[in-house]
């Protein structure tokens, strides 16, 4: 189509990320039941989902802070979660990067999982975008994302303590992240880097500081990207 | 947790997070980065996430650290539901519709 206008896209990046409303509403009111079951308060809880905006990183910092782990390895852990942020931010750039530095600054606090992994697709569908339309469909994917992921986080944080105990709410967030995990798993070495991170996560259970979930974490990550070179290597010999 | 502390992990982690985001949008730009460093940004989260699940599943707080039937189970099946659909949404309510079946039958 060649006669886009801004309000279409826009439009197109709003109803193309509407759907992820199912995962997102309940990923984030399970955080705010589950850091006012650890014993933060509703504001504190809400400032993590306004501050941080990251699921799995929010979890991560909760559970070693109820684990009494030092806040340099609670930092460090959940700050390695996030380090993908730092690759959508580094995969967006060629597209968005001529955009006004003061609209850089604040899409960058909106950079999540969704409104990068829509993004970058339909961007790579229509290479005839201009930066307007493109900025145009980022802020579509992220309206209908990021307000709600404050909005359920304060509904779960104010409903937490009506949750009855058979629920085994401690267990909703390993389930959770196995189901995020899952769909990342899309190449050989994506699959090696988890495995790895699983076999060393068990090992270095017993070093103090949780300090096991570094090494894990960065045991895995060389892995995969060893994998993929020597996969690019060999297709390409 | 004091208050002190849990405002420290949120200011630092939100101010972390958000210059994650924005090194390369704000301030590299569009050069080129190093082939190498990419390759490894890619595998940071399929890298930590299962670490950190891994002793939650295994060693679950909630059963004093020993290996609970219910849970393995809802584990086994939020992966292969998740392995096969893709879909994360599945594989939630399949592990937890396992989870609960279990915790059910065990009473």
């Amino acid at each position: 189509m060649a006669d886009e206008t801004v309000k279409s896209t826009f439009s197109k990046g709003v109803r193309d990320a509407v759907p992820f409303l199912l995962v997102v509403a309940p990923f984030s009111m399970l955080f705010g039941v589950v850091a006012t079951e650890s014993g933060l308060n509703v504001l504190e809880t809400l400032g993590f989902s306004v501050a941080v905006i990251a699921g799995a990183a929010q979890f991560a910092a909760v559970q070693l802070m109820v684990e009494d782990a030092p806040t340099v390895i609670v930092l460090a852990s959940a700050l390695a979660i996030n380090l993908r942020m730092a690759m959508y931010s580094a995969a967006l750039t060629p597209h968005l990067g001529a955009a006004p530095f003061w609209h850089r600054a604040i899409a960058a606090y909106f950079i999540v999982d969704q409104s990068y992994g829509l993004s970058i697709l339909r961007f790579e569908q229509n290479p005839d975008w201009s930066l307007k339309l493109k900025l145009a469909y980022f802020w579509g994917t992220v309206l209908p994302i990021c307000p709600f992921w404050y909005v359920f986080t304060l509904i779960g944080a104010l409903i937490g303590d009506a949750i009855p105990q058979w629920m085994a709410l401690d267990f909703a967030l390993p389930i959770c992240f196995l189901a995020i995990i899952m769909p990342m798993l899309r190449t050989p070495a994506h699959v090696a880097a988890a495995l790895v991170s699983i076999v060393a996560a068990l090992c270095f259970a017993v070093l103090p500081y949780n300090l096991g979930l570094l090494v894990a974490g960065l045991l895995g990550m060389v892995t995969g990207a060893e994998v993929e070179r020597r996969t690019t290597l060999a297709e390409h010999s | 947790m004091d208050t002190a502390t849990v405002w420290f992990v949120i200011l630092l982690l939100g101010l972390g997070s958000y210059l994650l985001r924005f090194v390369f949008i704000g301030i590299v730009g569009d050069r080129p980065l190093p082939p190498w460093l990419l390759r490894h940004l890619r595998y940071t989260a399929v890298a930590i996430l299962p670490g950190l699940v891994t002793p939650l599943v295994v060693w679950p707080q909630a059963t004093g650290g020993v290996p609970d039937p219910a849970r393995l189970i809802a584990t086994v099946v939020t992966i292969l539901v998740g392995w096969r659909t893709k879909s994360v949404i599945s594989a939630i309510l399949s592990g937890a519709a396992a989870l609960y079946l279990v915790l059910y039958l065990t009473g």
